[in-house]
């Protein structure tokens, strides 16, 4: 069937895919003409002369977009909605009226995607998140995306005297790099994971949120008398349950620690701040502060546990006010805390925290109009737009600022103190988006979830998650990354 | 007049043969040579590696593990389905006790009714039969532990799904209860073709409804039931064991790789980590045990067929 020759070109998925949509079109006799025809089309190296041509570069358009050239935006429709996207967009239509723009959402990013990389006929920017995400490691190792420098060092939306890579928090551009200067991804949402209550529930047990970790088993130990748990988490996914550890052993061992985590160092679990930390979780288990059942509870039935004030702490990320707002009482008095510390004597101050970005947009390599992608972002990165987004959706932006005169939510506001609070002490580990598989099956669900669960020891837990970390050190078939 | 009988052959087989050679055999033969490949998914460049994604699938614990729950699937849910499919078939029409004035070979009373019930799960999707029971089964405040409570087992209250000891049987237990209403559907409609007359003889030669069902019932629809055997055991190795396991144990497969299957497997490798070649290497590992599987129950289901 067909033209077997595309295989030597290597463009067979592209060949197969293509085949199969127009056969079913045109009938059976044009699939071989068809078949070779498209693998010789894509087969013709790189698609530079389908690209845009650069337009002219002025003060308003630092990066020289051509202001005739179409663009494609490709969303990602999952807690946050479309709409500050599409407002977005709006303003790009009006900059460049003649420019024709494809804006689409989906919560299948990789399944309507992965058939246009493969095609190499990629939109010109993408919101590459949620549970369809593409694996940015392999994506990187293609050489299928851009790098974002331009739009870095371009003058900001609002401030012609300011680059945008000035106008961004913390660490966002350093999680947009793998290794060596090149920034592949722009984190546009802010997170702010920790250890998330209701104020008006510890009130209630005239309680301060606890500092050390004897305070913990005292405000959990006095909850139980009342009849509440003190902790639940989202039992099926424990990779939950890192939100607030990895900080917790990062502040009880410092950075370093995280680090080496990072870095699949060996024996990096087998630090003691890590078997300290293991074992104070572990307590919680053994001292029955965790809710019944929790195991068994997926993120939602136990956000919903937490909500109905079942247990008073749950490990999450700054999405939660936004996605459990139907379950959540209106007088909760949703608060986040940097995670609680063992003792006076942890390296990192009590308020250190782990916030990170969220929603990671990508401009492929293969875009037609890159230019106009990261223009795009460039707009979303103003401060209009950043205040669009934090007051539609509950989050904060990767735009540092952004939150005067505008109504906070009491999550929104709380997490805002907490960042306030940290001040330098925000860590990053970055398991969860360097190794996927690792983070959440391995370390989550066959390690943190089975202790938690107590069918582990911390002891045996930590054996087991290092044995997975060297496995993965050793692993050809996925991309090792290096802190810088 | 066997004159063009060939060329009419031909003309009528050449358009199924060849969608099925475009559309089935084709996909096959090319997810085999991606398994020869270091194929991304996410790009189009590849190169050949031989055989090292074999070499690496055998040494994969997770995907030992996969297997061995897919041969589980495979073994254990066409008996139970099929066997809990033929005693309610057999219940609902053949095993009644003769009323009055009814006919002499008859159901339970209210068969009617349970076929109906029966086969009500069929009409659901896979998806939302996965979902519910992913509701019922939350320790928390599921319906199967409320129940248990509410009859005064306080202390019995699985994590279900939470535990690696009973995720698995729990995945089954749902599409068995999901699956076996088709199955005696089938297996109804296969016992309404046998005459009566055999039935009756039977009873007026002594035989009770166990022998009934083994001497007459069950050997007058041997076909039926083996293909409905090879049917349910490809199920179960494909599309609704993943259904279930991803959207019930979501995620992972499970706690500790309890409820992981090839087909998740599959799907994780390819959509989740970007390694659509390996993700073809299991692909192909599943095809074997498939074929191996279909057959395998037609060797030993092999036997005489009975006219009647």
């Amino acid at each position: 069937m067909g033209s077997t020759s595309a295989e030597n070109h290597g463009t067979e998925g592209v060949g197969r895919r293509d085949l199969i949509k127009r056969s079913a079109a045109l009938g059976l006799i044009s699939v071989p003409t068809m078949s070779l025809l498209s693998a010789c089309a894509s087969s013709g190296g790189d698609d530079s002369g389908d690209k845009a041509k650069a337009g002219k570069k002025t003060a308003k358009n630092p990066l020289a977009v051509n202001d005739t050239a179409g663009m494609e935006f490709v969303l990602f429709d999952g807690g946050f909605g479309k709409e500050y996207a599409e407002d977005a967009v709006k303003i790009y239509e009006k900059n460049f009226p003649q420019a024709k723009v494809k804006f689409s959402a989906t919560q299948k990013i990789q399944s309507t995607l992965q058939p246009r990389f493969n095609q190499g006929t990629p939109p010109d920017l993408i919101d590459n998140s949620g549970a369809e995400q593409m694996d940015m490691g392999v994506l990187v190792g293609k050489n299928q995306l851009s790098d974002l420098t331009p739009l870095l060092d371009a003058p900001s939306y609002d401030d012609p005297n300011k680059k945008v890579r000035d106008t961004l928090r913390p660490g966002i551009v350093e999680m947009g790099q793998f290794d060596g200067e090149k920034v592949w991804i722009l984190y546009y949402a802010y997170t702010v994971y920790g250890v998330w209550y209701s104020q008006k529930a510890l009130d209630s047990l005239d309680e301060q949120y606890p500092e050390t970790w004897d305070q913990m088993l005292a405000v959990c130990a006095k909850a139980k008398k009342k009849g509440m748990a003190g902790w639940t988490y989202a039992g099926k996914y424990p990779y939950y349950i890192p939100f607030s550890l990895y900080p917790m052993i990062g502040k009880v061992g410092g950075r370093e620690v995280l680090d080496a985590i990072d870095n699949l160092e060996p024996n990096a679990w087998k630090h003691p701040a890590v078997k300290a930390c293991f074992e104070a979780y572990y307590e919680l288990y053994k001292k029955g502060y965790v809710l019944k059942g929790t195991p068994g509870l997926d993120h939602i039935q136990s956000q919903t546990a937490w909500a109905e004030g079942k247990a008073l702490f749950i490990p999450n990320g700054s999405w939660v006010e936004n996605e459990s707002a139907n379950v959540i009482p209106d007088d909760f008095d949703l608060a986040v805390s940097a995670p609680t510390g063992l003792d006076s004597s942890d390296a990192m101050p009590f308020g250190t925290i782990w916030a990170s970005g969220g929603e990671p947009f990508i401009v492929p390599a293969k875009a037609k109009n890159a230019a106009g992608g990261m223009e795009q972002l460039r707009i979303m990165l103003s401060e209009a737009s950043s205040k669009n987004f934090t007051g539609k959706v509950k989050s904060l932006t990767a735009y540092n600022g952004g939150t005067d005169g505008i109504p906070l939510t009491p999550g929104l506001k709380s997490g805002v103190a907490a960042l306030d609070k940290a001040g330098e002490n925000v860590v990053n580990p970055r398991l969860q988006d360097w190794y996927v598989q690792l983070q959440k099956e391995k370390i989550g669900v066959s390690g943190l979830g089975e202790m938690m669960a107590g069918r582990l020891t911390p002891a045996e837990a930590i054996k087991k998650i290092q044995g997975f970390a060297d496995e993965a050190a050793k692993d050809d078939s996925i991309k090792h990354y290096k802190h810088q | 007049m066997q004159h063009g009988k060939y060329r009419f052959i031909v003309g009528f087989l050449a358009l199924p043969l060849g969608l099925y050679a475009l559309f089935v055999v084709w996909p096959f033969i090319q997810s085999i040579y991606y398994s020869f490949t270091d194929w991304t998914g996410l790009s189009p460049e590849f190169k050949m590696v031989g055989f090292d994604n074999y070499s690496r699938m055998l040494d994969d614990d997770i995907f030992w593990k996969s297997l061995q729950h897919s041969l589980l699937f495979a073994l254990l849910l066409p008996v139970v389905t099929i066997g809990l499919a033929l005693f309610f078939a057999f219940m609902i029409n053949v095993g009644g006790r003769k009323r009055r004035n009814g006919p002499v070979i008859t159901g339970v009373r209210g068969s009617g009714f349970y076929k109906i019930v029966y086969f009500f799960p069929q009409v659901l999707s896979i998806a939302i039969v996965a979902l519910l029971f992913a509701f019922a089964y939350n320790p928390d405040s599921g319906a199967i532990n409320s129940l248990l409570r509410g009859v005064g087992l306080d202390d019995v209250q699985p994590l279900w799904l939470g535990d690696p000891d009973l995720a698995l049987w729990a995945v089954m237990g749902v599409l068995v209860w999901s699956t076996v209403g088709f199955f005696v559907v089938l297996f109804s409609a296969g016992m309404a073709s046998i005459p009566a007359e055999m039935y009756e003889a039977a009873l007026l030669d002594g035989a009770n409804r166990v022998t009934t069902f083994f001497r007459v019932t069950l050997p007058l629809l041997w076909d039926t039931v083996q293909s409905g055997w090879v049917y349910v055991g490809i199920l179960a190795l494909g599309a609704e064991s993943f259904a279930v396991v991803q959207i019930m144990t979501t995620g992972p497969g499970g706690p500790d790789y309890s409820t992981t299957v090839m087909v998740l497997y599959v799907y994780q490798k390819a959509f989740r980590d970007g390694q659509a070649a390996y993700a073809t290497t299991i692909g192909v590992a599943l095809l074997v045990v498939t074929l191996a599987f279909a057959a395998v129950v037609m060797r030993l289901g092999r036997r005489e067929r009975l006219e009647y």
